[in-house]
């Protein structure tokens, strides 16, 4: 790893000030993903800043039909929360999959959407549960928030301060995960929220994706059976050492079929 | 260089550090607690697991700065004198291990899962051992140890 400055400051206003006056500077919040990173060199910012201190980034709060966890939540604490559990039991499965218990004790809600790893967990509960993303400056819908692999609306210095959630109906969520890295090959989840259902598909893909045609199968009949000849075509998913295009297309329908089943 | 400082296993410790020293190191290197182990380059063995402010993490994937003010306790902390913490001595009782290199990960990421989780089944067992890679394949005396401690504890 390359030596850096470190800073840890204590409002947004501060980390915003460093984002803007430093040469290559880089938010870190759990550094799940960054410090790997940087322990390989493929990353070497100038500036290290700390969001462990700033205030107005944790908590999960549950007003009515929305949930909001803000951006430090960690996976853990989001797997483990009463209130998360009880208003989207599958969010709170979502995060209790995601690696191994140590990194879920570090890594962080805001982290894994800024990010935006192809096969990662959040990004398929975000868009499939039409959630809002909070920022130091504006509000982002899912649908606008991720624009491919590692790419999202974010602005160079932008901070994620949260995530509203609203609270669905049904949702589930089921992964097929990495046997070594435990990320998605597959994950989808599925959310059923007023009279509209939106399907969500990471891992399979360069970034998280919808299927509408599963959505308006499951809108008119929420079941396993109607979506099970529903597939998505393989031309542009991902294809590596651990599976083919079309085994992905065809882990899309089966997790979709098992989400929908787990739904609650 | 700053100067980090943080309780250990108790007692607290003081030392200057690059602001790129992982945790594992400061811990090995600059306080010369070597029972904390490094076996990959990737965040995936586990052979670093200490606690910090109460919860397992890997201090390969931890700054030592990040760790500035916080507690930390480490394989060296958990025995009372002579005394083996239950789950040391259930990996002692039912050969938990074979190298041993695995092992303080292991059993710091054992001590967290029986604290959160005080009475767990063995798939529970299993899964909350995902972060954690034995190279001697011993992970069926590893279960049994943990699944022995549980009951002692
Ligand atoms: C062994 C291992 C297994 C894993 N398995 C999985 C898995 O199964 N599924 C999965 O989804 N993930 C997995 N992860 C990744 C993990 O979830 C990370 O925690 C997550 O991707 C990044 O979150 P972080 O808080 O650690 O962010 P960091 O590593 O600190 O930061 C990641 C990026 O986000 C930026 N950032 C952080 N916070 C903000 C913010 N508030 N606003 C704007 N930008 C910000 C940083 O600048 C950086 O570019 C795994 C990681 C490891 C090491
Ligand atoms: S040394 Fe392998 S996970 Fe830390
Ligand atoms: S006992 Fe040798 S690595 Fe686990």
């Amino acid at each position: 790893m390359y030596e850096f400055d470190y800073h840890t400051p204590q409002t947004i206003d501060d980390a915003r000030a460093l984002l803007s006056g430093r040469d290559d500077p880089k938010l870190l919040a759990g550094g799940q993903t960054l410090l790997p990173t940087m322990k390989q060199r493929l990353a070497a910012p100038s500036d290290l800043i700390d969001l462990r201190k700033v205030t107005g980034l944790d908590g999960i709060t549950g007003a009515g039909d929305t949930l909001r966890i803000g951006a430090m939540v960690r996976h853990a604490a989001v797997a483990a929360s009463d209130e998360v559990r009880q208003a989207i039991p599958a969010l709170a499965a979502l995060a209790g999959g995601i690696g191994d218990p140590l990194v879920r004790h570090r890594g962080t809600l805001g982290g894994s959407i800024a990010n935006n790893d192809p096969s990662a967990d959040y990004p398929a509960g975000c868009l499939a549960l039409a959630a809002t993303i909070s920022t130091d400056r504006r509000e982002i819908g899912a649908d606008e928030f991720f624009l491919g692999m590692f790419e999202t609306a974010l602005e160079e210095d932008e901070i994620i301060t949260g995530v509203a959630f609203p609270v669905p109906r049904k949702a589930g969520y089921a992964k097929f995960p990495n046997p070594a890295s435990r990320y998605a090959m597959v994950g989808v989840f599925v959310a059923q929220t007023g009279n509209a259902v939106r399907v969500a598909v990471t891992g399979a893909g360069p970034g998280v994706f919808r299927v509408p045609a599963m959505e308006t199968a499951l809108a008119s009949d929420f079941s396993a059976q109607a979506i099970a000849d529903i597939s998505v075509p393989s031309d542009g998913l991902l294809e590596d050492l651990h599976g083919s295009a079309e085994y992905r297309a065809n882990l899309v329908t089966v997790m979709a079929k098992r989400a929908v089943q787990s739904a609650l | 260089m700053p100067t980090v400082t943080m309780t250990v296993n108790g007692k607290q410790r003081s030392a200057e550090a690059e602001t790129r020293t992982l945790l594992v190191s400061f811990l090995r290197e600059q306080l010369g607690l070597t029972g904390t182990h490094v076996g990959c380059d990737t965040s995936q063995c586990g052979a670093c697991v200490v606690h910090v402010d109460g919860v397992a993490v890997k201090s390969c994937t931890l700054l030592a700065v990040q760790a500035d003010g916080a507690e930390v306790t480490t394989i060296e902390g958990l025995a009372k004198g002579r005394e083996l913490h239950p789950i040391q001595a259930a990996f002692k009782e039912h050969h938990g291990l074979q190298c041993g290199f695995c092992t303080p990960g292991m059993i710091m990421t054992a001590v967290d899962m029986l604290r959160r989780i005080p009475e767990p089944d063995e798939p529970t067992i299993r899964a909350e051992l995902e972060g954690n890679f034995c190279r001697c394949t011993g992970y069926h005396n590893i279960v049994k140890a943990i699944k022995a401690a549980s009951e002692a504890m």
